[in-house]
């Protein structure tokens, strides 16, 4: 497989770089930026460190015995991303772009946030690194995810609350294309995911690529061969390009990428953009999106919010194409019912999104061989989505 | 097609002769309905509009400021279409000469199939069009399906575009460029950057075509001061106030009342 994105920042026919005229400019400086950064040693030392003993890299691969047990198929190996300093492998991305940015000389950093996942590890790197944070957020997730707001705001981040649209991530991205475009020559806008024009895709992969050269590595010494099978679940899908990346030339590997189907993929709304969209134009980049016959994109739901988006990363949509990774669909019971099996049987609660990805492991792995070997990423713990799960439980908190 | 001079050119060719600025009007197509935006555009051609542009509604108008953005919703509930935009460009067709632009975002238009909308839009007497989010890199496809089919393809300059950039545009824009006047979204502003008229005269050095700017223009004033350099002057989000203030039944002749403003102020 060539190395993608090419020069223009395609993965075959997805990504690229759909913006207005006045982003074109400070998306190559970005390009520029980042090609020296990534060959900078001083840079890949700085990084490394602060993975290391700030972020807690790195991050361990655990052996689900009790879990491979009580499905009775392949060995399950859990990559403990939930683990990363904020709770979530969104840090990873977050400490390689605030270094960017200062690098680049902005003192102002924008970001979106579905989960707030992304939105807490934005305000912390801001805070560490002494710039000031403005998150958007959909009024809509703000409701969901009160917790991950005062987190913010504790660390020193302006919260934005978006009424616009659904009032969730997709609004929340337009918000920020928005105020990056008012204030370009300070602004440093921190993508969240696998997800806006180029190269924006391509930043977040290499820098959440260390979940998969990790697990790599420590799963050939865990059971001296690679993995039969990599899960995770897709919204942007960062944590699944990381975890996927530097598998790819593993033809062996076979990759999962697990949707968000809501409701039911048939019954009704739900964030699946690979099983079910169409590929389209949105937020810079062509990918598959939800959205009707007529180009308008539709509004996406899940339990989990940071699955609450209408795309995915373009890189997705190449890999469906070509076949080297499949996409399915799990939905928000079956989310739930994974996240409460994993608390019992294994002691970890995992985020709603990393609940999908289990949800998919319990369903495939039973039919697999006893010496097979399936790697799960927890892409996040469950502690943000208590009141959620509490409240759909029936559960007064 | 068996077209003469484009519209768009001979108009322009026509103002510029006379040492007059070109007025244009954004509508929000749809906002509160297809019909009224069609009468209101007749009404903005009495009242002296020189090129129409037609906004054509999109579910995340991303460099829309907060009056596009709710107009945009609201076209969207109404069920405007690109389909029904293009039977109201023929309708205007029969009623009109004046050169109509379809202004809006690329994924509607890539829905509808680049070689397909422009054979459609030329074939109900559509000029021109601009998507926000096609800068040339990504524009191939449309590109060579406008120039098959005779329909100019606009193209944006920004604040930030550099003397490669303005270059680059200018090589595959046809009728005019446009100029935005603010780094930001669109929406009224109290006044324009000092270093517009400088910006604006870099471009005609580097480009032979006509110079539209846009963004943030709302009041006759400004109009007029902006005349001073450009040869298009670019006025939305404050007629599409106007308008869904006004209401249904009175928008058309709001719209009329509101652009003949307008022209007074570049004119006077």
């Amino acid at each position: 497989m060539p190395a993608l994105p090419d020069r223009h920042g395609r993965f075959g026919e997805y990504g690229g770089r759909y913006v207005s005229e006045t982003l074109v400019p400070a998306l190559e400086e970005l390009e520029q930026a980042y090609a020296s950064l990534r060959k900078d040693p001083a840079f890949k030392a700085e990084l490394k460190g602060l993975y290391r003993d700030y972020a807690n890299r790195e991050t361990p691969l655990y052996f689900a015995e009790r879990l491979s047990e009580h499905l009775g198929g392949a060995r399950v190996y859990l990559k403990r991303e939930d683990l990363c300093h904020t709770g979530a492998h969104k840090i990873n991305n977050t400490l390689g772009q605030i270094l960017l940015a200062r690098k680049m000389g902005k003192k102002r950093i924008i970001a979106e946030t579905g989960a707030g996942q992304h939105g807490v590890a934005t305000a912390t790197v801001a805070a560490l690194m002494d710039v000031d944070a403005e998150i958007y957020m959909g009024s809509e997730d703000i409701e969901r995810q009160k917790l991950n707001v005062f987190r913010m705001q504790l660390l020193g981040a302006r919260v934005h609350p978006v009424e616009s649209g659904s009032r969730t991530l997709k609004d929340a991205i337009n918000e920020c294309m928005r105020d990056w475009v008012t204030n370009i020559a300070d602004t440093y806008y921190l993508v969240g995911s696998t997800m806006g024009p180029h190269p924006y895709p391509l930043i977040v992969r290499d820098f959440q690529s260390v979940i998969g050269k990790e697990a790599r590595r420590q799963v050939l010494k865990a059971e001296g061969k690679l993995p039969d099978l990599l899960v995770a679940c897709v919204g942007g899908g960062s944590n699944a390009m990381g975890l996927f990346y530097p598998f790819i030339k593993d033809e062996s590997v076979a990759m999962t990428g697990v949707e968000a189907a809501g409701g039911g993929l048939d019954a009704g709304p739900h964030a699946a953009s690979i099983s079910r969209g169409s590929p389209g134009v949105l937020h810079g980049k062509k990918t598959y999106l939800l959205q009707d016959e007529l180009g308008q994109v539709r509004e996406a739901h899940s339990i989990a919010p940071g699955l609450d988006y209408p795309g995915v990363g373009p890189e997705h949509s190449w890999l469906h194409d070509k076949g080297r990774a499949s996409y399915v669909a799990v939905t928000d019971s079956q989310a739930l019912e994974a996240l409460q099996l994993l608390s019992r049987l294994e002691g970890i609660i995992p985020a709603l999104e990393s609940a999908h990805a289990v949800a998919h492991a319990l369903e495939v792995v039973p039919a697999m061989p006893r010496d097979a070997v399936v790697l799960v990423n927890l892409s996040g713990r469950g502690d943000k989505d208590m009141p959620a799960v509490a409240e759909y439980l029936g559960v007064e908190v | 097609m068996a077209r003469g001079k484009k519209r768009i050119k001979r108009c322009l060719d026509k103002l510029s002769a006379e040492g007059r600025t070109a007025l244009v009007p954004f509508f929000s197509v749809g906002d509160p309905g297809i019909d009224e935006t069609h009468d209101a555009v007749l009404a903005a051609v009495d009242a002296g509009a020189d090129i129409i542009e037609l906004g054509v509604p999109f579910s995340d108008p991303m460099a829309d400021g907060p009056v596009i953005q709710a107009s945009s919703q609201r076209a969207l509930e109404a069920g405007t279409s690109l389909h029904g935009i293009l039977e109201m460009v023929a309708s205007l067709r029969a009623k009109t000469d004046v050169p109509l632009v379809l202004f809006g975002y690329y994924n509607p238009f890539f829905h509808y199939g680049e070689e397909a909308f422009a054979r459609d839009a030329a074939s109900a007497g559509a000029d021109g069009v601009l998507c926000v989010d096609l800068p040339p890199e990504e524009a191939r496809g449309m590109v060579a399906a406008c120039r098959s089919n005779g329909v100019d393809r606009i193209f944006l300059l920004a604040p930030t575009s550099d003397d490669s950039r303005i270059k680059a545009v200018s090589r595959c824009s046809t009728g005019f460029v446009y100029f935005v006047s603010v780094t930001g979204v669109t929406g009224a502003r109290s006044s324009l950057p000092t270093d517009v008229p400088a910006k604006v005269a870099r471009v005609r050095e580097l480009c032979d075509l006509p110079v539209g700017v846009g963004f943030g223009i709302s009041t006759p004033e400004q109009a007029h001061a902006v005349a001073d350099y450009a040869d298009l002057v670019i006025v939305g989000s404050a007629l599409v106030k106007t308008m869904h203030e006004a209401g249904a039944a009175r928008c058309a002749a709001e719209a009329g009342r509101f652009v003949s403003d307008l022209r007074r102020g570049i004119d006077g």
